[in-house]
């Protein structure tokens, strides 16, 4: 088996989530090359390098690979991926703008979002907000599969692979890259945090997510919300936790001011242990979560800065 | 210019799903349906093309069974004017709705496809992007914001670390997210009026498209459910067994 891996990365450095997409090739077997696509992405392809359990990284670094954009990175998979029997991406915004583009130009199907690896063939997903795990055995001669990043553990960095330089400027000119409007944080990432605090409509405005801030600052944490919070206007769509949001599965997961709907339970379930704070005794979130405060988050959160 | 939206009937997504007794499949009998929530904003979007006078017809597509028809004549009282039903009892990977999408299109010159990022039920995000590369047509997934100027489509994206702006050349494929709109609510005069907008069911086979499932579904399952935990009465409460019981602060 011989598996190709598109790795998320900025450019400059190399996403968590590559990691964790590893191990689920690992998991498959077989020989693993990973693929990074960029403009100017020297610094992503050495530090890919340094991971454990790859044969080759190959990098594509031309200017029609700025923006990753889906039209122009298929193609480019699309001239290597007769090597291959297995294609993953992580299931990131990128991934799942890719990967299905490439599987429809091979007459595949592609399995989103896995979160277990069975067999080189068997793979289980969720579905329906993740209420259901489903296990599905791939029929295609290649495999695509977008990979859960938090359904497996990141792989190690002791590796030495190989790095070569990938042929071929793909620009398909059906699509331009205009910009990218990034929101700068100083917190850990959301995806990868082992502490996420998350606040939802019970917040009320913006300006009380500085509360969540204080406290998250205090512990190491990513501040989340729902969509509620973000439908709203309170925060940013890029901190939304749940089925359509990002997917976490911290150590602690703090849900402030969240009622636990199902759309946002589908994105933090995993979570090791999940702490409610919210003053209705009968919101859903007090049915996962492992210890419940109910009380009025504007005198708890203030209370609880103090403590730490 | 020409508009087509896909439009999807899912199950309810407020519905607790459950696997049937032998594991085989969901179980979903008497389970509320409705209109993928995606799709919804996918029609929004199109009818608001409509009314600033860029878009000129909006078709409305569904692929699935017979009740799907409720969903097409939801999207015609929320403005699209006319429907097709491809009707069908399978359930459809999204390659092969991409496929069946793909033969509607060649039969109507279509500018632009409006689609939801996802449905609600099976959690793929792939239909758009699969339809685009069937019609080597460009994509933008997950916009936020959609503008129509000389054959160009410039459109935001939600992206992981905030937002995108990419610029498309038309036709091409855009999926919805979220935030790109509110949708409407059909009042019942329009509801009345959609029910004499022209609605084309066509059996599947019509298409004479190889439509093999490439995936076999083996079993499904409940996740494991998590117990609900203990209620405390204090901040030094929590902290305490946070940090001594369960060593995570």
């Amino acid at each position: 088996m011989t598996i190709l891996i598109i790795a998320e990365h900025d450019n400059s450095s190399l996403k968590e989530i590559t990691l964790n997409t590893i191990t689920a090739a690992t998991e498959i077997g077989g020989d693993i090359d990973l693929l990074i696509a960029g403009e100017t992405c020297t610094a992503a392809a050495e530090a890919a390098a340094k991971i454990s359990g790859i044969t080759r990284v190959l990098v594509a670094d031309k200017p029609c690979y700025n923006g990753q954009l889906a039209e122009n990175v298929a193609a480019l998979i699309m001239s290597i991926a007769s090597n291959y029997t297995h294609i993953l991406a992580p299931s990131t915004a990128n991934g799942k703008n890719v990967l299905p583009r490439v599987a429809a130009k091979l007459d595949v199907s592609l399995l989103s979002d896995v979160i277990s690896v069975e067999s080189p063939d068997t793979f289980k997903r969720s579905i329906y907000a993740g209420n259901i795990i489903a296990t599905l055995q791939s029929l295609d001669p290649i495999k695509l599969l977008t990979i859960r990043g938090t359904s497996f553990s990141p792989s190690e960095q002791n590796g030495s692979a190989t790095i070569e330089a990938v042929d071929g400027a793909f620009d398909e000119a059906l699509s331009q890259f205009i910009n990218n409007d990034t929101v700068v944080n100083e917190r850990p990432e959301l995806t990868s945090a082992k502490i996420v605090i998350s606040g939802g409509r019970g917040m009320q405005n913006g300006e009380n997510f500085s509360m969540l801030e204080k406290v998250a600052d205090k512990i190491g944490a990513a501040v989340g919300a729902t969509r509620a919070a973000v439908d709203a206007g309170f925060v940013p769509n890029d901190m939304q936790v749940g089925q359509t949001g990002k997917i976490v599965a911290p150590d602690l997961y703090i849900a402030v001011g969240v009622s636990g709907a199902i759309q946002h339970l589908a994105g933090m379930k995993e979570s090791k242990v999940i702490v409610a704070i919210n003053k209705d005794p009968e919101a859903p979130i007090f049915q996962v979560a492992d210890y419940g405060i109910v009380s009025d988050l504007f005198d708890t959160l203030p209370e609880l800065e103090n403590a730490l | 210019m020409k508009i087509l939206i896909m439009v999807k009937r899912v199950t309810d997504p407020n519905v607790t799903i459950r696997p049937n007794t032998d594991s085989s499949n969901v179980d979903l009998t008497n389970v509320k349906m409705a209109m993928n929530p995606f799709c919804e904003i996918a029609t929004e979007e199109a009818v608001r093309l409509k009314e600033a006078g860029i878009a000129s017809e909006i078709i409305v597509l569904s692929i699935g069974d017979k009740q799907s028809q409720d969903q097409i004549r939801t999207s015609l009282a929320m403005g699209a004017d006319r429907g097709i039903l491809i009707e069908t009892d399978a359930t459809l990977e999204p390659l092969n709705i991409a496929k069946l999408a793909a033969k509607v299109i060649e039969e109507e010159e279509i500018d632009l496809v409006l689609l939801g990022k996802q449905s609600s039920d099976k959690d793929n995000n792939q239909t758009g992007q699969m339809l685009a590369a069937i019609k080597d047509w460009g994509q933008a997934t997950f916009a936020s914001k959609l503008d129509i100027n000389n054959e160009k489509a410039t459109v935001t994206r939600e992206v992981d670390t905030g937002l995108q702006t990419i610029e498309l050349t038309l036709p091409a494929v855009v999926t919805c997210d979220l935030r790109l709109n509110t949708p409407r609510f059909a009042s019942l005069p329009n509801i009345m009026k959609a029910k004499r907008k022209p609605l084309v069911v066509k059996p599947i086979e019509e298409f004479g498209l190889d439509l093999t499932p490439r995936f076999k579904m083996l079993n499904v399952e409940s996740p494991q459910v998590r117990e609900a935990g203990d209620i405390l009465g204090s901040v030094d409460e929590l902290l305490e067994k946070l940090k001594t019981t369960e060593g995570v602060l």
